[in-house]
């Protein structure tokens, strides 16, 4: 075990941890924004930075390694100071639009510049004119807020697996791109949202979702996924008894089977769910038409007409098809209808939607 | 009158450099065949005893540094940073110009010492005819066959300066953006493909033939007993003569300029002189006393770096010089970071406008913080570095600023 | 484009060769032509995202068509000071075009570069990779007229 002092604090740790852990252990509150947990560790933000006695310079604590005898002050007037220039850095680079921006009341950058008291930046001069128009259907690209903490392409990379973006260019040209710096839909994207999800500041949002309420607006509804038999937790975003959007769960305990990734269905799939077109009474074809009806009219005449078919061609001219979207209960009791009551053991399902 | 000591470049544009016959005839090859006849680590520490530190800025013990590479983990890589990019020197290439190799049998040292089998030289894209005279030299001993099983790859960089810094260097030959990596780990333990990588400058590599060869203790009674042996300087800027020269390392700045480099054009004084390439200090004249060495030149807050020697007479603007200096950093910062990404930006904005005299008092304190933060909170050595022309001409040039300020 | 295929094959073993094989098609097109990059991609087992990262990260590579000759002026410091800033503007008034700029006919390619470590020559320019020390703006035409 090393032993380090953290702001007066004796603590405890496995060799090998990390500052940031060994801080926060300690009760000390470090602010982040390239760290994220479940992403392999870049130190490039340098918004961790603590003062360790005896080393010349400040250290990143989210990638440097504890060492006993540590003597660490993790707010002192020298961390304050550089905090605030690297926050002051990078709103000099960002188009500082918080009254319309989607992540308002969300966003790291906006509650870190709270925090230390940051309201205007001494280094602003030119802006980076990236934005541009990327014609998709779900993600907002929207690069001026971008604070190059590449998380969204360590995401797509390491969670999803889909590399679709980098970076590209140098030193302050130096933006996240698909290959050729083109649009998503021609890229190897598969419209995840995994860097949606990661993206600390408005750089990345759900254009579905636009304008209709931030984070603090919406009540959120942990559910599971209804596409496919993963069974993701996803948690409904409602406003006004609405589902204005999908957002995810990033908590193992609570999230067992995806940690908060999802694919397009689960992230961006929901407004059918406020469709107009959406069916809400059983149809009956006649004369090539389809009329309202009941649901006891509906299961009556598919009754009989399953009853026809078998005891005209037997039960083996039936088949069943039942959906992944489905739960397995609901498969279950399928599989026994075929079985039992159809007599047959045609029975699928469409592995996968 | 200070004179050169030719010990790296002693049989310069007499021998050949590719040719290892041209070499051996010289007594080259010798250093090796005494390193394989020794232990590793006995010959680790010779080197240590030698007192080399290390050519490529850092200044860090050689010897010491190889020590801490484990023994048993495999493959091990001895890479050879030739990529010299800081500006204004040039010296790594006059060496492999005029000695290729004994930067070939310093690297099968190393080889020998650490227990590495495989070699690379990163050799910058701005040198292409040094990939041509590294191949055919490497060719050239392999056929003498005194590389032994030692086996040496030339790889070109293109174009970034960041790639210089070894773990950048490394990213680059593993084909990739040069991104410098945060350390630890550190090379010796994780460097090339996460395996044991030693990672020294051309010239650190081409005294390793005659220390072994002339003894640990003659090496160290060369120069500077700190920094002992000689050092290749490149002289550019307002000095007569614009060469290079190889000198002992307690050398005065004095000497090197107005003796060797024949004092400043046009018989104007000397207005500064910035040490160790475009990242270095700018020293007044009162120091111009201080000798070369490494530990001389951190005592007057400067780096002896890479060796250049850019002098500017009275009649030049620094700061329209800082000026351009901070254009370098911003064009070669990786982007990386966000002290070094956004800061070297901003600086270069922030010296623009002083020096088309729109900038205020309040531009010089804002400079003077952001270079600070850079300092403290860069990832590498590049945003580290990229403040010092800056704040140690505010420091000792500071009426220059203030005499452009609205 | 005919080769770029067989040019990428002779690297391809080579670990981390992307560079290695980027350099030897820019050798040929004097760019990097898309087609060029996605193989190389391929090659290499990087996405192609990533590849492109990898071609504009370094200044000597281009992604974008280029003139047959690239004319590079060094602006570091001990250039400046030797006459690189004004032997820039003859360049540009020379040739009619401006910084990063390619002349109509497709000949030359004007680029700024840090320093090319040929410093005993200042002020320094390149063409292709050759370096020219002690260019004047008076020694521009006769050093061009060699550049058909
Ligand atoms: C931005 C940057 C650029 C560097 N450029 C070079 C270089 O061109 N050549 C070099 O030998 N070392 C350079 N270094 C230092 C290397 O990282 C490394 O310390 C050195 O190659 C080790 O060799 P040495 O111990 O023999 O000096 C650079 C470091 C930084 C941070
Ligand atoms: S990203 Fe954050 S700081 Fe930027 S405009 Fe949106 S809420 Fe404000
Ligand atoms: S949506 Fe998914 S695949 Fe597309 S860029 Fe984002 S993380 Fe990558
Ligand atoms: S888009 Fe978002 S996640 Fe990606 S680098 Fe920019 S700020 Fe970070
Ligand atoms: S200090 Fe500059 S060059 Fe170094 S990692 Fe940071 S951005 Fe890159
Ligand atoms: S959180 Fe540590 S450097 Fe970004």
């Amino acid at each position: 075990m090393i032993t380090l002092t953290v702001d007066g604090k004796q603590v405890q740790v496995p060799e090998g941890t990390m500052l940031l852990e060994a801080c926060q252990l300690a009760g000390a509150d470090i602010p982040t924004l390239c760290y994220d947990p479940d992403l392999k560790r870049v130190g490039s933000c340098r918004m961790c930075v603590v003062e360790v006695e005896g080393r010349p310079g400040l250290v990143a604590s989210c990638v440097t390694p504890v060492a006993n005898g540590m003597i660490v002050h993790t707010e002192s007037p020298r961390v304050v100071e550089a905090r605030k220039v690297i926050l002051e850095l990078l709103l000099a680079r960002h188009k500082l639009e918080c009254h319309t921006c989607e992540k308002n009341g969300n966003c790291l950058l906006q509650d870190y510049c709270y925090r230390y008291g940051v309201t205007t930046s001494r280094f602003s001069g030119e802006m980076p004119k990236f934005t541009k128009e990327d014609p998709n259907p779900f993600i907002e690209r929207d690069y001026d807020k971008c604070i190059m903490c590449t998380r969204c392409v360590r995401a797509c990379e390491q969670i999803t697996g889909a590399k679709a973006i980098s970076v590209a260019y140098r030193g302050h040209h130096a933006k996240i791109a698909t290959a050729f710096d083109g649009n998503l839909a021609d890229s190897t994207c598969a419209f995840c949202g995994q860097c949606l999800m990661v993206c600390p500041v408005g750089a990345l949002t759900s254009k579905l979702s636009k304008g209709k309420g931030r984070a603090y607006e919406v009540e959120k509804v942990r559910t599971i996924c209804p596409y496919c038999g993963t069974g993701c937790t996803i948690e409904l975003n409602v406003k006004d008894n609405k589902v204005v959007g999908v957002t995810s769960v990033r908590d193992e305990e609570l999230s067992p089977v995806n940690k908060g990734a999802l694919c397009v269905k689960g992230r961006f799939g929901w407004d059918f769910i406020n469709s107009p077109e959406r069916l809400t009474t059983p149809l009956i074809k006649e004369n090539g038409e389809f009329r309202e009806a009941s649901w006891d009219e509906a299961l009556d005449y598919i009754a009989e007409k399953l009853k026809a078919i078998k005891s005209e061609y037997g039960p083996d001219a039936i088949a069943v098809f039942s959906s992944a979207r489905a739960t397995n209960e609901e498969n279950y009791l399928i599989q026994k209808m075929a079985r039992a009551a159809i007599g047959t053991n045609n029975i699928d399902h469409c592995a996968r939607l | 009158m200070a004179q050169e000591m030719r010990i790296l470049l002693k049989h310069a544009d007499q021998i050949n450099p590719e040719s290892a016959e041209d070499y051996i005839r010289v007594g080259g090859y010798k250093g090796l065949e005494k390193a394989r006849g020794m232990d590793p680590r006995a010959v680790i520490e010779e080197v240590k005893r030698s007192g080399l530190r290390g050519r490529g800025g850092a200044g860090f013990n050689t010897g010491l540094k190889w020590s801490f590479v484990p023994q048993d983990i495999e493959p091990k890589f001895v890479i050879c940073n030739l990529d010299e990019g800081e500006p204004g020197t040039y010296k790594d290439r006059i060496i492999v110009e005029k000695n290729a190799q004994a930067v070939l049998e310093g690297m099968a040292i190393c080889g020998h010492a650490i227990g590495s089998k495989k070699g690379y030289i990163y050799c910058r894209g701005e040198y292409p005819h040094l990939v041509q005279l590294l191949n055919k030299a490497i060719a050239s001993a392999k056929a003498c066959g005194v590389l032994g099983d030692f086996d040496i790859e030339v790889r070109m960089g293109a174009g970034a300066y960041v790639c210089g810094d070894e773990t950048a260097l490394i990213e680059s030959i593993e084909g990739h953006r040069g991104n410098p990596r945060f350390k630890p780990p550190f090379p010796g333990v994780a460097g090339l493909w996460g395996k044991p990588t030693v990672v020294n400058n051309v010239e650190t590599f081409a005294c390793l033939p005659y220390i072994l060869v002339n003894g640990a203790d003659w090496f160290a009674g060369i120069g500077a007993p700190n920094y002992p042996g000689t050092k290749i300087l490149t002289l550019t800027g307002d000095v007569v003569n614009r060469t290079y020269v190889e000198v002992p390392t307690n050398v005065t700045l004095r000497e090197v300029i107005y003796e060797l480099g024949g004092g400043i054009r046009g018989g104007k004084k000397l207005k500064a002189v910035q040490v160790g390439g475009t990242s270095g200090a700018f020293i007044s004249p009162e120091y111009l006393d201080t000798q070369i060495d490494f530990d001389s030149m951190a005592s007057i807050s400067a780096t002896l770096g890479s060796g250049a020697i850019f002098a500017i007479d009275e009649t030049r603007d620094i700061v329209e010089i800082v000026t351009r200096i901070s254009r370098f950093f911003e064009h070669e910062s990786c982007g990386q970071c966000t002290p070094c990404r956004e800061g070297t930006f901003r600086t270069r904005e922030i010296m623009e406008r002083i020096s088309s005299g729109k900038g205020s008092i309040q531009d010089l304190k804002n400079l003077e913080l952001l270079g600070k933060v850079m300092k403290d909170t860069s990832l590498c050595g590049l945003g580290q570095a990229a403040p010092v022309p800056i704040l140690t001409t505010l420091k000792n040039f500071g009426h220059e600023y203030k005499r452009k300020l609205i | 484009m005919a080769n770029y295929k067989e040019i990428i094959a002779t690297y391809k073993d080579k670990p981390g060769g992307i560079i290695e094989a980027f350099h030897a098609i820019q050798k040929e097109f004097n760019y990097i032509p898309e087609e060029a990059l996605r193989e190389a991609a391929k090659a290499f087992g990087l996405s192609e995202a990533e590849a492109f990262g990898v071609a504009t990260f370094y200044s000597y590579f281009s992604v974008k068509k280029r003139g047959k000759y690239i004319i590079r002026v060094c602006t570091s410091a001990p250039c400046m000071v030797a006459g690189g800033d004004k032997l820039l503007e003859a360049l540009e008034n020379y040739l009619g075009i401006k910084l990063g700029e390619t002349t109509a006919d497709g000949r030359f390619t004007l680029e700024a570069t840090e320093c090319v470590g040929q410093c005993q020559g200042t002020p320094v320019i390149t063409i292709n990779g050759k370096p020219i020390p002690e260019v004047t703006p008076e020694r521009i035409p006769e050093i061009l007229s060699s550049y058909k």
